[in-house]
């Protein structure tokens, strides 16, 4: 499979989907609708042959709201691929695709600790890298950098 | 010299005399190994305690005996206290038995062996308490693989001991280095050979030495039984510890190595006999800092499955060898 | 019998050797104890001698086989992430070691490369093949590193498998005398910068570095044969932590343990950056998925390595070092708006950098793809079934530095 047989494919089966190449060095870039986002998921693992996950991970794009970004890989054709889908100003909440792509899981829960996105369909959604009783989520734009925490326990 | 004293004066100075030497030995036993292992691995060990780190086991001993009896609160006190002692009891009886020349040992019993191999398996019970004591899930892991392990190599153990037994046909440890006089053991035929090698594999696993030394894995179990120890009770562990491998090593060149056998006047005997141990734990120290360690079913198969048979059919020649010879064979 | 965490529930007045009292809206408290009939909770906790840093495994035990395990990580998080947020293109790279600061110029090297490719800026020549040879040094030292920590691990600190560390710590020193005489550092650098690398060698450096190679290439063979000819080693390594292919690409691991459960996949080759595809190297791929394919992956992986530094130090160009002019404030970068993600092929894996620049001297969003990280999330799903002591195997052949990990 080509690069644009993919981007072929792509715009066939999701036609209010934007497919670009916004981020260098990602050769097909997809935007789509966070309901579509778990049908894309299923679509690129099974009809593009991208198995591998790389990363899952999310932006905070202030006043535009959280973004959720993943990058997937067919290594046999080298087609890579990222796709996103902008959860709306106000919104953080978002289909898991852990029970598609299984290294998913921890990619989730650290949006989910950074940002406080939650997953819907996650099955063990927790904070992964601060601690339990941690406040806030770090990497909005909204938590300052010197925000002051109690000392660890 | 030592014939002519009345004999309950040497019962009571003989064994103070061998505990005091044992103990000695033992602690620079401790840095004959560390330099041995740090010369194998391309460094110089202990050093500057000492001219070429002669004082470094009594530095050690200093620090072990200034340091804080740290006890957890929830351990077992009785049997946490008593453990190291236990422990250390059999590791020191051993050396009862042991002649270092001939008449020259505290009590050279005429079941010798048996009783070396007796009381060093007592030495689990030891074990089991302090793991047990400790009150630690990593020492009680520890604990139950001590047991599973001595149980299935103080067999192949015996097994390859009664071979030299069975050669010299007592288990008088002095007879059986009296045997020894034309040929050591260890230069029979394959039998010889066999049962020693035989006799150092189960000796390393009886001992808890690497590659077997499961028992105190540092890298999953942290120390294993003895991680809650500290202090003077650390130091009875490991001189309980380096007083069985000595003694095994003792033991080892005696029954296959000839004993005090060598050339020169008799009163060098004993001098041959400490370096033929020393030879023994040498042997025992390289294999250890040599192999990485094997899992704990893995090393039950290894005793069970291939040391324990070929022990048992080696001695069953050993016995049919024996009677042919007393029957006229060559 | 109970391990409790605390005695906080006790009467009584409270005793000095207790420590903190834990309250009830404090933080959650994980009771260690009985789970049921046979089996047994146990803490692998963030201190432990073959942790490789600080990581917690709850292992759920019965009898020596481990049926659970909840890894928790965490430990060493300082949010690299925001920290780029409020560092400047220039100040970055030197933090960016902190990641994986085993073989730390990886990380440099795709921050650096993120802010290159949405700049548009051009690297040279000199500075590309000296960028190779460095990260092919870097993954020996890391590969070196993991040998040692692994025979540790499964020999034991005071065994032969401390033996085996020491011979690969003193082959890794040689190779932090290069660095250290070219960098100025040993362990974690600042030597890459936006357009090229910051420093050029020094006279002399070429024919050291050759030496050493050759050194490190024969001594490679010794302990070959000192763990292969070994029954020991090779009967706890065999068959242990079998990572299957469709298991591997669906976690997301990469680098050697993808390559040995049998994915040909390779940044270098597939992806190649860097002027990597002036030089002959080949792929190693192993299909068992065990253990011991890991290991023989990162062993040949050791010769490819010291072939592409020496045909890296032959065809050295001339030229400059860097394409930007010399560093005169910090803020002197500027990227202009745009994303990019970046992959470098390190020594653990696919070390990837998303950099979202706005046009200003700092980033806007930086995500680092930690190999480790993704690497690490195998745990789960291939330790139950094995007992306690191939764990231990496990961690050390999946290879995690806690700096990737948790970032």
């Amino acid at each position: 499979m080509t690069l644009d047989q993919a981007r072929t494919l792509i715009s066939q089966r999701f036609a209010t989907a934007q497919v670009d190449a916004a981020v260098e060095g990602v050769p097909i870039v997809v935007t789509v609708s966070p309901d579509e986002w778990t049908t894309f998921a299923q679509f690129a693992k099974n009809d593009l042959q991208c198995r591998f996950f790389s990363f899952l991970t999310a932006v905070d794009w202030k006043e535009q709201g959280l973004e959720v970004v993943a990058r997937l890989d067919n290594l046999d054709d080298r087609i890579g691929l990222m796709m996103k889908t902008k959860l709306g100003p106000g919104a953080s909440e978002c289909p898991s695709i852990t029970p598609i792509f299984r290294g998913a899981n921890w990619m989730e829960r650290e949006a989910y600790d950074m940002f406080g996105i939650r997953f819907d369909g996650h099955p063990d959604l927790r904070r992964i890298l601060l601690s339990d009783d941690w406040v806030g989520h770090p990497l909005l734009k909204s938590y300052a950098v010197d925000t002051p925490h109690p000392p660890y326990r | 010299m030592i014939a002519s004293l009345p004999g309950w004066v040497v019962l009571l100075i003989a064994p103070v005399v061998v505990l005091h030497v044992v103990i000695g030995i033992v602690t620079y036993v401790t840095l004959l190994e560390r330099k041995f292992a740090a010369r194998m691995q391309s460094r110089i060990g202990p050093y500057r305690v000492g001219p070429h780190g002669l004082l470094q086991p009594i530095a050690d001993a200093v620090k072990l005996m200034m340091k804080e009896d740290v006890v957890p609160t929830a351990a077992d006190k009785p049997v946490y206290n008593l453990a190291p002692i236990v422990f250390l009891l059999p590791c020191m009886l051993i050396f009862a038995t042991i002649p270092f020349a001939p008449g020259l040992g505290v009590a050279d019993l005429n079941i010798g062996v048996l009783f070396f191999l007796a009381i060093s398996s007592m030495e689990i019970v030891g074990l089991f308490m302090a793991g047990w004591g400790s009150n630690n899930k990593y020492a009680l892991l520890s604990a139950m693989r001590a047991v599973n392990q001595a149980i299935s190599y103080d067999l192949p153990f015996i097994f390859a001991s009664l071979v030299p037994v069975l050669l010299a046909g007592s288990l008088r440890l002095g007879d059986i280095a009296a045997a020894q006089s034309g040929l050591w053991f260890v230069f029979y035929p394959v039998i010889g050979q066999l049962a020693f090698i035989a006799f150092i594999a189960s000796t390393v696993a009886a001992e808890n030495r690497a590659p077997f030394d499961i028992l105190e894995a540092e890298s999953e179990l942290v120390a294993g039984f003895r991680v809650e120890y500290s202090g003077m009770k650390f130091a009875l562990i490991q001189l309980g510890e380096y007083a069985h491998i000595l003694g095994s090593s003792f033991l080892g060149a005696l029954l296959f190595l000839g004993a005090w056998a060598g050339p020169g006047p008799e009163w060098l005997g004993p001098v041959w006999f400490l370096i033929k141990a020393m030879f023994v734990f040498l042997l025992v120290t390289w294999v250890r800092w040599s192999f990485v360690r094997i899992r704990v079913d893995q090393i039950l198969a290894l005793s069970w499955k291939a040391l324990l048979p070929m022990t048992l059919i080696l001695l069953l020649a050993t016995a049919f060898v024996v009677v042919w010879r007393t029957n006229g064979g060559v | 019998m109970s391990t409790r965490a605390t005695h906080a529930d006790r009467e009584g007045p409270r005793r000095t050797d207790e420590g903190p009292r834990r309250t009830e809206d404090g933080p959650r408290r994980i009771d260690l104890d009985y789970a049921g009939s046979e089996r047994l909770t146990m803490n692998m906790g963030p201190q432990h001698p073959s942790a490789h840093g600080v990581f917690r495994a709850i292992l759920t035990l019965e009898g020596e086989q481990v049926v659970g395990v909840d890894a928790v990580i965490g430990y060493l998080h300082r949010c690299h992430e925001k920290l780029s947020e409020t560092l400047t293109y220039a100040q970055y790279p030197s933090i960016a070691s902190k990641t994986d600061y085993v073989a730390a110029m990886t990380s440099e090297f795709a921050y650096v490369r993120a802010a290159e490719q949405i700049g548009k800026i051009d690297v040279p020549k000199r500075a590309q093949y000296l960028r190779v040879i460095t990260s092919e040094l870097q993954r020996v030292a890391s590969h070196l590193l993991w040998l040692g920590t692994w025979c540790l691990d499964l020999g034991g600190a005071l065994g032969g498998g401390a033996t085996i560390f020491l011979y690969c710590i003193r082959e890794r020193e040689l190779l932090l005398d290069l660095f250290e005489s070219l960098v100025g550092a040993r362990l974690l650098y600042g030597f890459y910068q936006v357009g090229g690398v910051r420093y050029d060698v020094p006279p002399g450096w070429v024919a050291t570095c050759r030496e050493t190679v050759d050194l490190i290439d024969a001594r490679i063979s010794e302990y070959e044969h000192m763990l292969e000819d070994n029954p020991f080693f090779m009967a706890r390594v065999q068959g242990v932590g079998v990572v299957s292919r469709a298991l591997a690409e669906d976690v997301g691991i990469s680098g050697p343990l993808l390559r040995g459960s049998g994915v040909n996949h390779d940044l270098r080759r597939s992806d190649p950056y860097s002027s990597y595809d002036d030089f002959q190297f080949t792929v190693p791929v192993e299909t068992a998925g065990d253990c011991f394919a890991r290991y023989r992956v990162r062993m040949v992986e050791f010769r490819e390595s010291l072939k592409i530094v020496r045909q890296a130090l032959d065809g050295l160009p001339e030229g400059p070092i860097s394409s930007r002019p010399g560093l005169k404030s910090v803020a002197q970068t500027r990227i202009p708006k745009g994303e990019a993600y970046v992959r470098v092929e390190g020594a653990r894996g696919e070390v990837g950098c998303y950099l979202i620049a706005d046009g200003s001297a700092k980033p806007y969003r930086m995500k680092w793809r930690g190999a480790s990280f993704s690497n690490l999330a195998i745990l789960p799903h291939i330790i139950p079934g094995h007992k306690v002591a191939d764990v231990v195997a496990i961690m050390g052949s999946v290879d995690p530095v806690f700096g990737e990990v948790d970032r």
